[in-house]
């Protein structure tokens, strides 16, 4: 995901970020590999720490790890996200249980990613997350089709949020084959901007969706 | 203990010694005791004093035959002289044999019911074992109780009438119901003790088995890295290796883990980072037994993320997805990517090993790949006749 950046949040000033992990090695890590070309305003390794630093610096993003002592990212989400709709969070995680994950999106999260990523992605995954666009790494793909599974089509507008569009469907298994949004929407014929529409899409799906079976695959699926 | 054991033990035991039916020696241990109580003084010597056998075929209290001889004897004589002397000490004899029965029962029974507490500390079916020990337990309890009281009115009444005995009975019950109350504290305060002893030796039993995995694991690793730490591709492969293993420990079920497509693209995954320093990042959906075809299945897509483990390096990306009983596998590298017009001879082993294997298992294999843009190997198994999806 280098090479599809959109600049429209670009306007000379870096982003604002806030790191937010329990592993004082890991926020040196990301500081020392991102900090030059982002704005890193804050850390905290707990959930109150990084509820007072959000609220106080009031990022344009915050990378929120999945796992925190006291309650985790989703409880940072639970606390910040209705009172600073402005902030974005972006789940930054080695944790690959499938219900961890999915968890931290449905509290909020405008997307995931491991924190195997190179610094130059996670750059760029920031700066789409600040758009205001999903940000879907491969393994989040896998969940995704994987807790949507059947193909079943419903035309009712409510059971709608159940159910991946095909061209959802196909957006997601190139993201899960490790294709970049560019490369997406050249293999669909489509524009950068339609494969950022469906990935949102899917994210507010997955965020919205009452599918039972997504919350009781997501527990019964500890993927690694 | 015993199986098939009425009281302690003793007869099947002694059956079992000496090689006659069960039924015969209870008939004259019951003979015995009939006889002023001398089978019920001879049944308590041998019960005291044998060796408790386990194990079903040993017979049970064998092994202190010199011992039991003695007693025996010994028992003999105090039964024959209480025989001989009869009157005045018989009218005590019974009652006091019946309570002394009794309270050995109930010995015996504190003596097992700490045993099978151990034994359902260690045995993995702990749970099943207890439950029933309990319940048998709960019928000795029982029985060792009974005999006790019987053992009780019996003495009383000798002494006096009926009625009279049955009033010091219940006196004696009050003041035993009294004692149970001021112990019932201490007996709790000591229970209570014993119960967290127990989880706290559940707790150490756990951390030392974290330790041992972390000593074997993590601690050997990063020694390892320290002494490669010139060398990041071996650092990067060590790291990688290591984050997998300690993954499948801490997320992986319990089950059989190469039963299923999944698990086997999985270990291939694991073998093949572990082999070229390069990480690949395997993602999946659905999942599918193994049979021929899915191991053929499996086979190609080793080659094709060796193929851009060697090539390519970086980071491979491989995507399975299985559905309606068909599979399909994605091996997608950032490499240099190759004109496939003029496509080099070790890429043209690739095709073949691959597109071959494929062709064999009824899949299909396509390879694409873009100069500057990395190579993506498409491997394709439709669903057989008779597969069915294990999702």
């Amino acid at each position: 995901m280098t090479d599809d950046v959109t600049t429209t949040s670009d306007a000379g000033a870096l982003l604002r970020v806030v790191l937010v992990d329990d592993h004082r090695l890991f926020r040196a890590g990301v500081r020392s590999e991102i900090g030059d070309r982002v704005d890193i305003v804050g850390e905290a390794g707990d959930v109150d720490e990084a509820v007072r630093v959000v609220r106080s610096t009031r990022p344009d993003v915050v990378l929120l790890d999945v796992h925190l002592p006291g309650g985790g990212g989703r409880a940072v989400l639970d606390a910040c996200v209705d009172e600073l709709p402005e902030v974005r969070f972006l789940a930054l995680s080695v944790s690959d249980a499938a219900d961890d994950v999915i968890d931290v999106v449905r509290g909020g999260a405008r997307g995931y990613v491991t924190k195997t990523i190179s610094g130059e992605d996670l750059v760029d995954a920031v700066r789409r997350v600040a758009d205001g666009d999903a940000v879907f790494s491969p393994r989040l793909a896998g969940f995704v089709l994987d807790a949507f599974a059947s193909g079943e089509v419903v035309d009712d507008a409510e059971d709608a949020l159940d159910v991946l569009s095909p061209r959802e469907r196909e957006v997601m298994r190139l993201i899960a084959r490790g294709y970049t949004y560019r490369e997406v929407a050249r293999d669909l014929v489509l524009s950068v901007r339609t494969v950022e529409t469906h990935v949102s899409s899917v994210l507010r799906k997955l965020q919205l969706s009452n599918r039972h079976e997504l919350a009781k695959w997501a527990k019964a699926h500890r993927v690694v | 203990m015993r199986r098939g054991r009425l009281l302690g033990g003793v007869c099947v035991g002694l059956a079992a010694h000496l090689g006659w039916s069960v039924a015969v020696v209870r008939v004259l241990f019951v003979l015995a005791a009939l006889m002023g109580g001398f089978g019920v003084v001879l049944y308590a010597a041998y019960w005291a004093w044998l060796p408790i056998s386990d194990g079903p075929e040993v017979p049970a209290r064998e092994g202190g035959r010199d011992l039991a001889g003695v007693l025996g004897l010994g028992a003999l004589a105090v039964g024959f002289l209480l025989v001989v002397n009869g009157g005045s000490l018989g009218s005590w004899l019974t009652p006091v044999v019946l309570a002394g029965v009794g309270v050995a029962v109930l010995w015996r029974q504190s003596d097992d019911s700490r045993r099978s507490e151990l034994l359902a500390e260690v045995g993995a079916s702990a749970r099943a074992t207890t439950a029933t020990a309990v319940r048998r337990d709960g019928l000795r309890i029982a029985l060792g109780l009974t005999l006790v009281v019987l053992g009780l009115v019996a003495a009383l009444a000798s002494r006096g009438d009926v009625l009279a005995s049955l009033r010091a009975l219940a006196a004696a019950l009050l003041a035993v119901a009294g004692l149970a109350i001021v112990l019932l504290p201490f007996v709790l305060g000591w229970w209570r003790d014993l119960a967290a002893e127990r989880r706290g030796r559940i707790r150490s039993e756990e951390r030392a088995e974290v330790a041992a995995q972390v000593h074997d694991s993590v601690l050997q690793t990063l020694t390892l890295i320290q002494r490669s730490a010139s060398d990041p591709d071996e650092v990067v492969r060590l790291a990688r290796t290591e984050e997998r293993a300690l993954r499948r420990w801490l997320y992986t079920p319990v089950g059989d883990p190469e039963s299923t497509f999944i698990a086997a693209l999985e270990s291939v995954v694991a073998e093949v980072e572990g082999s070229y320093a390069c990480a690949v990042e395997l993602v999946h959906v659905g999942d599918l037994p193994r049979d021929d075809r899915v191991d053929g299945l499996v086979a190609a897509a080793r080659e094709a993320v060796v193929n851009a483990a060697k090539h390519a390096g970086g980071t491979v990306s491989v995507f399975a997805e299985c559905a309606d009983g068909g599979a399909e596998v994605y091996v997608r590298d950032r490499g240099p990517g190759f004109d496939p017009d003029a496509v080099p001879d070790d890429r043209l082993g690739l095709r073949e090993s691959v597109v071959g294997r494929m062709a064999r298992s009824g899949g299909t294999a396509t390879v694409r790949s873009v100069p500057g843009e990395g190579t993506e190997v498409a491997l394709v198994l439709p669903a057989s006749l008779g597969a069915r999806s294990a999702t």
